[in-house]
């Protein structure tokens, strides 16, 4: 898939975004004042910010609103109103710890739970997908999930736990790829299957429908090399995972080590996502003879 | 939220306009429909006779060629040097007055230094009129290096050929062959006849190195080696005949194997067919035992007849067929190896077609009576079909393919009988009744006689007294004495060579010639731009008609710019080339559906009205009224009132008083606007009786003589045996006032047989295929017209560039891999080109798509398009001219019976090499006379 | 409305033959020009007459080689456009609504008008079926000439998809298949028609007929020697007679 800059952003930062609203709303860390609204600008210039980047992907945002509409069988519909919910809900909340330094409890957990909701629909928009195989396994919710709640952690000044997650993140994200690794072949779709022919023999594709490109070869058939595939694999587990772990066993008390992780594992994260469409197939390769 | 609601029924356009597509020749009928006056949509007309509503691709994006940005708008003047691009726009007066300035003063002295080409035009009745009123002797179509040899050996056999001249019996046939065509010129018809015959559950063959279109749904393929078909039929022949299962009755009938050959050795008539008094084909009678004319009332021919004469035994054509197709060398077995055709394959296709036509046979219930005289109660089938084209054609042993692959429709009675092959009108028509070629000038008078014909001996050659070659491409000389439609392939280089002689001016319409219909194209350039000592062209003067900004256009000196298909009056004619169906008469025309506009330019003109106008400008008789005035305002005005024989024009329907006619009648004022009510086509059909065995046929040709397609009823044989192949054979050996050269007599005695023969593609002889071992192609891809696709943004993204397609073997030799590029290298030239694989070839041969490649900045492409950096011609590796051997002649890359250019006999090497940032070669870009594209054209319709 | 609907009434869309399909791309063009200047926004094209053009089509040919142990390689045309799914991935997953399966007759649109662009509705179908005008930014597909199929102002021969009109091998057929008795559904019961990717479970409409059985036909025995034909003279001859009846 087209690892395009606005889904990488888009993932990447609301889920950092979401993952830091959950600790805020879990109450993990209590700021009030000016500290809160530090805590709370940063986590919605994430959150929002990514949301805001997701609409560059779309070719007609004039009515992104409609978007709203589709909630009872589309994940993208549901992210939208979870967003929303969550920011919503986390908005009062803030405004409670801002200005009256007061944490609602209960606000903040449901927030919380929006939060990690939200998170797990933007997974799920990729995770339901049948036609990426990568995509469509259960570690891909996960993936989001265990990302959104490390580099929270992180951001939300919580070592231990981040070091914790941390470690899980990259299990996941070990799995993700080696699990990923087998999943086309294991969807039993081939060039046999998706032309019907197999039972003439072995097909491979002479002539493409034209000789220039398409939308959905770029956008869909986005074929990254083997050895770049892996060499990017160990930055990304190095970045987003083992170099912040290790920073923040160090020097868990540390500001600045907490900025250096952020931005490791932020880097990392970015990595990791963009080897996330990169290396992701799409079935409708198999027409295109790519796979 | 609750399913929208839609407008299911919108308005398609304001107005529907019936006219012909000419995105390519095979001259579908469309819809154009119009919105606001533009031209919207385009799709198939249901009831026209060629296409039935069905359109190509290429049909389909004609909105696209007619919006190209590429097309030209104004006169053009050359200013640069030529090759450069670089033109000034003229007014159209000023054109004319230019070109009237070049040709008068050519007219008046030495006509033949005009010498007018054209390519794929439809008007080639006008056209040539033209220059035969002009008085050149240098004028003939693109036939020549196209696929003359599939129109002479059809005519001289059995008067007619494919395409054009007929079609299989599409709902009858039950097994069905196709040698060597990718695409043709009938496009839609034979892939309706495909799809027609796959409902059916008929068989399907295909015979072809590459297995793709309509080779790949074929039932089975024969990947046969490149110019080895001859062998293959000979093969099939030789099987046939072992085992009896030839039409013998229908041989001994219609055909000219019981007519008996002169077999005195010593006679100068030694091989020619023996006559009566009055010049009739002499058969033995089996009733009698007696030699009696071919014709008489019933008359049984025996194909084994023998007359014995003064101590000669001569025996009939069917004899010396026996004699020489029986041999082994004409066994599955023997043909194996050279046409890659295992024996076994090869038997099995003779039992199937014998199986098809004998045991399979139909019969309809249709009384006709025959020109002996006799009536039949029935008609029998034999219901295999085939047809063939430049596969077979465009090598240089393609004449005698062609003859061979005849022949064997006719040993199994497999022409004008149902389910097999059947003449469309105004064929069937033999060689005899075609004119003789003419090229007798006098200047400042009409030539004696049309250009172009069908020689039956030395004696209608076009040479000068002294035994030259007449024309400048040396048509109709002992080089190829059989020369049909010219050799337009040789136009520019013999100017160039000045042989036989300079030329003046050089007229062309319609032909890319710098480009991709030239062979060695780089020479071509050079030889266009190439100077005397005292700095001037070589070919003075080059005047060239195009729609478009063409690689040709840059080449010449004026450019008289014509409309597109959609914008001008045009005529498919009986006269010429019409759309006829097996079982109607059918013509059409194309009018201007919309007006030619080119805002800010002088604008642009059909160019056989501007050929109107300048014939008028040059006095030439039968453009001039007796007035002096124009005798005809525009082509329009010429198609309506121009007649060629009393009654007879361009177009055959509702003619007369009374507008009422088909075929015969005077001409009727009204006529193209009956055309048009009537959806742009006129048709008339041929009446239940007639409708097979046509050139035997007396209610046939009855109807024939009534609609004008000629005027005396004129039944003929097949000629199984060509006799005039025979005399230019007896000339060769000695016989006869005119003689040809001597480093000529062996090929004409090995090549002008009288009976189908194979022969190695003379390229073998000259080219050592040790060296250069594989065949390399070019095939049509069905959704691009030659170069003229290439400019259309929809086609253009289909078809970009062309890989080479290598098949297994070299692949895996060459250690080719996706992305790979090779240099390709013939005995002439080299190209660097992309490499693609495919398994579905004959191990020997590698392919590529025909003409995608492009000279930078024309068709006002940008100049880093694909068809320019990736994109490549084939033709840079193909010569006019034989590969140089030890006499020191340089023998044309021919056929030598027509002429018909050998595109296909090149041989190459291949070897990988590191990827170039373009393919090779690389030639400077050209100005465009019409700027750069830009973005798409079209606005949408207000709805 | 992009919850796919319980029943369609009818199960319209096409049978491909791929046994007759000669890659010819008529059907291409044909629904390029149509859809071009009818249902929705036209299909641009970016760069047209550039070096990297590309553009909007709904209906696309590629074509297959394929080899074998025992015989040759074959080359299949295989056309491809929406298959208007019984189980629609792409409908299921579009936040607007835009993308919707008619329940009167199984057609799968785009309602332009609601369409965002977010391109989720291509992700989700595997054939490749949905192109993005990079115009209009909006996704367009086969509408399966929704605006042909029922026009009145085309007379009632014309009211098919126009791939479908313009096919000149007639490899393309129009009707619906929930009813037994069409000619499409016989077609499909009599040839084996196919599903793509039927792993998939999107249960496509379009289905496709596979190509026939390739290689030399029956063996005949027909072509038995008259005689076995020796070198000159008399084997000629005696065949001649033998041919001719004479004794
Ligand atoms: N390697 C290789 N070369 C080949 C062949 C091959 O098989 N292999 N085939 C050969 C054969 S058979 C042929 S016929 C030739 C074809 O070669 P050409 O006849 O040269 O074919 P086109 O490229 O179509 O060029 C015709 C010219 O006509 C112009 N034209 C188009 N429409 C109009 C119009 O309405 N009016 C006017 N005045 N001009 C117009 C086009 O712009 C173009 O410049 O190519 C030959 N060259
Ligand atoms: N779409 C489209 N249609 C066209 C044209 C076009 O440019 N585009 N051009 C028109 C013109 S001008 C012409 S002349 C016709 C030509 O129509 P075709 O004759 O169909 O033209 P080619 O594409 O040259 O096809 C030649 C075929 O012969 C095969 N072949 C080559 N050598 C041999 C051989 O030795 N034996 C056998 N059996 N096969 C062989 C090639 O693989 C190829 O398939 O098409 C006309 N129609
Ligand atoms: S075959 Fe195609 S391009 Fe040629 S005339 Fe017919 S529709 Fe037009
Ligand atoms: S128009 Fe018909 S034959 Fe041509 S590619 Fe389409 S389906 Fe195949
Ligand atoms: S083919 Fe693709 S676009 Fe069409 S209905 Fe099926 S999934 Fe949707
Ligand atoms: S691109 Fe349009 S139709 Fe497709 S999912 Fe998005 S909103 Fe729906
Ligand atoms: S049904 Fe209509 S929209 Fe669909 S592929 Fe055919 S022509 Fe195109
Ligand atoms: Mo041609």
């Amino acid at each position: 898939m087209h690892p395009a800059p606005s889904v990488i952003i888009f993932t990447v930062l609301s889920g950092l975004g979401f993952g830091l609203l959950t600790y805020l709303g879990l109450g993990a860390i209590n700021p009030t004042g000016l500290a809160a609204f530090g805590f709370f600008t940063l986590a919605y210039g994430l959150a929002v910010g990514g949301l805001l980047a997701s609409t560059l992907h779309l070719g007609n945002p004039k009515k992104a609103l409609l978007a709203f509409t589709q909630w009872r069988t589309s994940w993208l519909s549901r992210e939208a109103w979870l967003s929303v919910l969550a920011l919503v809900l986390m908005g009062f909340y803030a405004l409670g710890a801002i200005f009256f330094g007061t944490h609602m409890r209960l606000l903040g957990a449901l927030g919380a739970a929006l939060s990690i909701a939200t998170v797990l629909s933007t997974s799920m928009i990729y995770a339901q997908l049948k036609t990426v195989p990568r995509w469509n396994q259960w570690p891909t919710p996960l993936l989001f999930l265990v990302f959104a709640l490390s580099g929270g952690a992180i951001l939300a000044a919580q070592p231990y736990i981040a070091f914790i997650l941390l470690l899980i993140t990259g299990i996941v994200l070990l799995l993700h790829w080696l699990n990923g690794d087998g999943r086309f072949a294991a969807t039993g779709s081939t060039m046999e299957t998706a032309t019907g022919l197999g039972h003439i023999g072995k097909v491979r594709l002479l002539e493409p429908p034209h000789t220039g490109t398409n939308y959905l070869m770029k956008e869909m058939v986005y074929v990254v090399g083997r050895k770049h595939a892996l060499r990017l694999r160990l930055i990304a587990l190095s970045l987003a995972v083992v170099l912040p772990a290790l920073i923040l066993l160090a020097f868990p008390s540390s500001h600045f080590a907490i900025v250096v992780a952020i931005l490791s594992h932020l880097v990392g994260a970015f990595a990791a996502r963009w080897l996330f469409f990169a290396e992701a197939e799409h079935v409708v390769g198999l027409y295109y003879g790519k796979r | 939220m609750t399913q929208p609601a839609l407008d299911l029924s919108p308005l398609v356009s304001d107005e529907i306009r019936r006219t012909t597509c000419y995105m390519c020749a095979c001259r579908c009928g469309i819809d154009v429909h119009l919105k606001d006056g533009k031209v919207r949509y385009v799709e198939g007309n249901r009831d026209h006779p060629v296409n039935r509503g069905v359109l190509c691709a290429k049909g389909s994006a004609g909105i696209m060629q007619h919006l190209a940005p590429s097309r030209l708008r104004a006169p053009l003047r050359r200013t640069g040097p030529r090759g450069s691009g670089e033109f000034q726009e003229i007014s159209w007066d000023e054109a004319l007055t230019l070109a009237t300035s070049w040709l008068k003063p050519l007219r008046d002295t030495a006509p033949e230094k005009l010498a007018f080409f054209t390519g794929r035009d439809q008007s080639q009745s006008f056209t040539g009129y033209w220059a035969q009123a002009y008085g050149t002797p240098n004028y003939a179509a693109h036939g020549g290096f196209c696929s003359v040899n599939m129109a002479a050996a059809g005519i001289y056999t059995m008067g007619g050929a494919f395409w054009e001249f007929g079609q299989p019996d599409w709902d009858r046939t039950k097994l069905f062959m196709i040698f060597g065509v990718a695409e043709d010129h009938d496009s839609n018809p034979i892939k309706m006849g495909l799809g027609k015959l796959k409902k059916r559950g008929a068989r399907v063959i295909g015979v072809n190195p590459v297995r793709s279109g309509y080779n790949a749904i074929a039932d089975d393929w024969v990947a046969i080696t490149p110019g080895t078909d001859g062998l293959f039929i000979l093969a099939l022949v030789h099987e046939l005949m072992k085992a009896g299962k030839i039409d013998l009755d229908y041989l001994a009938r219609w055909t000219n194997a019981p007519v008996l050959i002169d077999c005195d050795p010593k006679s100068p008539r030694h091989g020619l067919l023996l006559r009566d008094e009055a010049g009739k084909d002499l058969v033995i009678d089996t009733r009698t035992g007696k030699p009696t004319a071919f014709d008489r009332k019933g008359v049984r021919p025996d194909l084994g007849g023998k007359l014995r004469a003064r101590g000669i035994t001569h025996v009939t054509v069917f004899q010396r067929m026996a004699e020489r197709y029986l041999s082994p060398d004409y066994s599955p077995e023997a043909i194996a190896e050279r046409t890659g055709i295992p024996a076994e394959k090869t038997r099995r296709i003779a039992a199937e077609l014998a199986d098809v036509a004998f045991n399979r046979a139909i019969e309809i219930e249709r009384e006709w009576t025959d020109f002996r005289g006799e009536t039949h109660k029935t008609m029998t089938g034999r219901p295999v079909s085939f047809h063939a084209m430049r596969g077979i054609s465009a090598h240089s042993n393609g004449f005698q393919t062609a003859r061979a692959l005849h022949m064997l429709q006719i040993l199994l009675g497999a022409v004008e009988t149902p389910g097999g092959f059947r003449f469309k009108p105004p064929y069937p028509k033999p060689a005899t009744a075609h004119p003789r070629p003419h090229s007798n000038v006098t200047p400042g008078k009409p030539l004696d006689g049309p250009h172009l014909g069908y020689p039956q001996g030395p004696d209608d050659l076009c040479l000068t007294p002294d035994g030259q070659p007449a024309r400048i491409d040396k048509a109709f000389t002992w080089e190829n004495p059989m020369s049909a439609h010219g050799l337009m392939h040789m136009v520019i280089s013999n100017a160039h060579a000045g042989d036989p002689y300079r030329i003046d001016t050089l007229l062309l319409y319609m032909a890319n010639m710098s480009w991709n219909s030239s062979m060695n194209t780089g020479g071509v350039i050079d030889m266009l731009t190439d100077t005397d000592e005292s700095g001037d062209y070589l070919i003075p003067r080059i005047i060239y008609s195009d729609a478009y900004s063409s690689e040709m256009v840059a080449y010449a000196d004026l450019i008289l710019p014509d409309t597109t298909y959609l914008e001008r009056h045009d005529c498919i004619s009986l006269l010429d080339r019409p759309i006829c169906e097996a079982d109607a008469a059918a013509d059409a025309i194309r009018w201007p559906v919309v007006d030619p506009d080119r805002p800010g330019h002088p604008g642009v003109r059909g160019f056989q009205s501007v050929l109107c106008d300048l014939g008028h400008r040059l006095g030439l008789p039968g453009f001039v009224a007796d007035d002096g005035s124009p005798k005809f305002k525009d082509y329009a005005d010429y198609i309506v009132n121009h007649q060629r024989r009393p009654g007879i024009g361009p177009l055959m329907g509702w003619r007369g008083e009374n507008a009422d006619s088909h075929g015969r009648g005077a001409p009727n004022p009204d006529q193209l606007d009956r055309y048009i009510e009537n959806g742009g086509f006129a048709i008339a059909h041929i009446p239940e009786d007639a409708q097979f065995m046509k050139p035997w046929n007396k209610a046939y040709q009855d109807w024939a003589v009534g609609i004008g397609l000629y005027d005396a009823p004129q039944p003929y044989i097949f000629q199984l045996y060509v006799e005039p192949l025979r005399r230019f054979q007896l000339a060769a050996e000695g016989h006869g006032h005119r003689q040809p050269p001597e480093h000529l007599r062996e090929r004409i005695k090995v090549t002008l047989d009288p009976l189908p023969i194979w022969y190695p593609a003379l390229e073998d002889g000259h080219a050592d295929p040790v060296e250069f071992p594989v065949h390399a192609l070019t095939q049509r891809p069905m959704a691009m017209y030659h170069s003229w696709g290439g400019q259309n943004a929809w086609l253009r993204q289909i078809h970009g560039h062309n890989p080479l397609y290598v098949p297994t073997d070299i692949w895996k030799a060459n250690q080719f891999s996706d992305g790979d590029w090779a240099k390709v290298t013939s005995p002439h030239g080299t190209i660097t080109v992309p490499v693609a694989y495919m398994a579905a070839l004959n191990p020997n041969t590698v392919w590529t798509w025909n003409a995608i490649g492009k000279r930078k900045g024309t068709w006002a492409l940008d100049q880093d398009a694909p068809e320019a950096t990736r994109g490549f011609l084939l033709n840079h590796l193909i010569h006019e001219l034989l590969p140089a051997r030890g006499d020191g002649l340089r023998w044309s890359n021919s056929d030598p019976v027509t002429g018909q250019a050998a595109w296909f006999d090149l041989r190459v090497k291949i070897e990988k090499v590191p990827a170039p940032t373009q393919s090779h070669p690389v030639l400077p870009p050209i100005a465009s006379p019409v700027g750069q594209g830009g973005a798409r054209v079209i606005p949408k319709a207000t709805p | 409305m992009t919850q796919l609907p319980t029943h369609t009434d009818k199960k319209l869309g096409l049978v491909i033959d791929l046994d007759i399909c000669v890659g010819c791309h008529a059907c291409v063009v044909a629904c390029k020009g149509w859809n071009d200047q009818g249902y929705g926004a036209p299909l641009s094209d970016q760069d047209p007459y550039g070096s990297n053009p590309a553009g909007t089509f709904l209906n696309r040919v590629h074509s297959y080689e394929i080899t074998q142990e025992n015989g040759p390689a074959q080359v299949v045309h295989f056309p491809k456009s929406c298959l208007h799914c019984d189980d629609a991935p792409c409908v299921t997953v579009c936040p607007t609504g835009a993308s919707y399966k008619r329940s009167e007759d199984g057609i799968v649109l785009v309602n332009e008008d609601a369409c965002i662009g977010c391109g989720l509705c291509a992700w989700a179908c595997p054939y490749g079926a949905r192109e993005m005008d990079q115009a209009a930014g909006i996704m367009k597909k086969c509408t399966l000439c929704v605006d042909r199929i029922y026009n009145e102002n085309l007379p009632e021969i014309d009211r098919e998809p126009a791939c479908v009109r313009t096919c000149p091998t007639g490899a393309r057929a129009f009707g619906d298949l929930s009813d037994p008795d069409s000619a499409v559904s016989r077609s499909v019961a009599e040839r084996g028609g196919f599903d793509l990717m039927p792993e998939l479970g999107t249960k496509p409409i379009n289905q496709y007929l596979p190509p026939r059985a390739k290689g030399l036909g029956q063996d005949i025995d027909v072509l038995a020697p008259l005689l076995d034909i020796q070198p000159e003279p008399t084997g000629i001859v005696g065949w001649l007679d033998k041919l001719l009846g004479k004794p």
